[in-house]
């Protein structure tokens, strides 16, 4: 995916989230950390272009959520959650960059409840690359990119690493 | 950074990088601390065991409530509850608690050394809450944290450390965890108690408390640790107050945002004036729930360390 193609996919999630959200005023976006953070901040952007109020935006940080850490070489490096919102009654749209085996989002959905307890939680993606390991599913994707285990899925965020752009390797 | 390290006993054996990177952590953890449910599973099904041979309160919690909040499950062993009373050695009583499947052992011990002692022998993991006059790692990096929290940086400040450093584990410590990171040390107290062989470490030793407080950013306060002291290293606790207790007259000479510290229990009139303890450029109490946080952060990257990680040992 190049820049042009992830602009349009993120403007139709943003189009979906809203013909999909009963309240819009209750809507609050979580980009996952790292790879859901640029990508939370943009949709919030599209969000409030479309509906003309502002919809917050936070981050999460999932590491001490992970069932992984202890199989892990390197030990992951914990950063700071930000919800500038109450959590409770809230539709929360978790905004991740890739889909795999969806461990991440089982994380990022109990550390969501130890903030509160929202009234619904939706996942968008950037990309779905299939071989899920739980039972998860999104509900707004960017798009679905069939791979194999073995290969990566690269994002870029011009935010981060200058580019915007999806790589399969 | 990548953490390798299953131990923590010494700020001595730390470089900058890894402080930075525990300091770093603890802000993480900081925030689990303001949020709802005050709980992450990080250490869920890991044991963890608190061996305090020597009296503690804050520590001992501290380190207590930083094992719940990471889901470890802990079992608290004191001096007097413990076989140590029937005779037993400390090798002999962290051997029997490594057969139990402890993961972590978090001791308090008055002989220096005690921690290390332990970490050379044994494949869990071995956090020093305190060794003698030695270190007192997590003490120092809260300070560290609260420092560079509060003034929003280390490097290029000045740190005037008040009082009992002879006996203090706590200054070793903060000396240097503070040096690495760039601060500059000034040592004050009775010559008995602060001798000039600290300026080996970098410091600059000073007896004159209001020359040795003028240009501090921060000043950390320091207990009487009698319960070290072989003899009488100063004539009384009056005399010690008038000439180097923290006083509102001395302390209004300072700079106007120099910040107090103290690492509890503070003996109020001795070391400092009571108000001064409450005043509002005191951190005293920031600290403690600073501690929370730091050791949240060096229990997790201490603990999450697979025992193959470091080679040569277990």
């Amino acid at each position: 995916m190049d820049e042009v193609a992830i602009e349009r996919a993120l403007t139709r999630m943003a189009h979906e989230i809203v013909e999909r959200a009963g309240d819009t005023k209750a809507v609050a976006l979580l980009g996952v950390q790292t790879g859901g953070v640029e990508l939370g901040q943009r949709l919030a952007e599209k969000l409030k272009a479309i509906l003309g109020h502002p919809v917050p935006c936070g981050v999460l940080d999932i590491t001490m959520h992970r069932d992984d850490i202890a199989l892990r070489k390197k030990l992951p490096v914990a950063h700071k959650s930000h919800l500038p919102f109450d959590i409770k009654g809230r539709h929360i749209i978790l905004v991740d960059d890739v889909l795999f085996s969806g461990r991440s989002t089982r994380a990022a959905m109990d550390e969501i409840t130890d903030f509160g307890r929202p009234a619904r939680i939706q996942l968008a993606v950037l990309v779905d690359r299939g071989h899920r390991e739980l039972p998860i599913k999104a509900d707004y994707v960017g798009k679905n990119i069939p791979t194999s285990k073995e290969q990566k899925v690269r994002v870029r965020v011009k935010e981060v690493d200058g580019v915007d752009e999806v790589v399969v390797e | 950074m990548n953490w390798t390290r299953k131990d923590l006993i010494a700020a001595r054996d730390l470089s900058r990088e890894e402080i930075e990177h525990i300091l770093d952590q603890a802000a993480h953890f900081e925030e689990v601390g303001e949020r709802e449910v005050k709980k992450v599973p990080a250490l869920r099904g890991k044991t963890l065991v608190n061996l305090f041979i020597e009296p503690s309160t804050r520590t001992r919690t501290s380190f207590e409530l930083a094992a719940h909040r990471l889901s470890a499950d802990v079992i608290n062993i004191t001096a007097t509850i413990s076989s140590i009373t029937k005779g037993e050695t400390l090798k002999d009583t962290a051997k029997n608690l490594q057969a139990l499947h402890a993961d972590i052992i978090v001791i308090r011990h008055s002989s220096a050394g005690a921690a290390r002692f332990l970490a050379d022998r044994l494949a869990v993991s071995v956090i020093n809450a305190g060794d003698g006059a030695h270190e007192h790692p997590t003490q120092a990096l809260l300070d560290a944290y609260t420092i560079r929290k509060k003034k929003g940086r280390v490097a290029g400040l000045n740190v005037t450390i008040l009082g009992d450093i002879l006996y203090s584990r706590v200054a070793r410590s903060n000396i240097h965890v503070l040096t690495k990171l760039g601060a500059r040390v000034t040592l004050a107290g009775p010559s008995t108690l602060v001798p000039r062989v600290f300026e080996e470490m970098g410091c600059r030793v000073c007896y004159n408390v209001e020359e040795a407080i003028a240009d501090a950013d921060v000043i950390n306060l320091l207990r009487i640790q009698h319960e070290r002291q072989r003899q009488t290293m100063f004539p009384s606790i009056g005399e010690y107050a008038s000439i180097f207790g923290l006083t509102k007259e001395r302390f209004a000479r300072t700079k106007p945002d120099a910040m107090i510290m103290h690492p509890g229990p503070i003996n109020r009139g001795v070391e400092i004036d009571s108000d001064l303890a409450d005043c509002e450029r005191s951190v005293i109490l920031q600290q403690v729930t600073h501690g929370l946080a730091v050791r949240m952060a060096a229990l997790y990257l201490c603990g999450s360390v697979q025992p193959a990680a470091e080679a040569g040992k277990a």
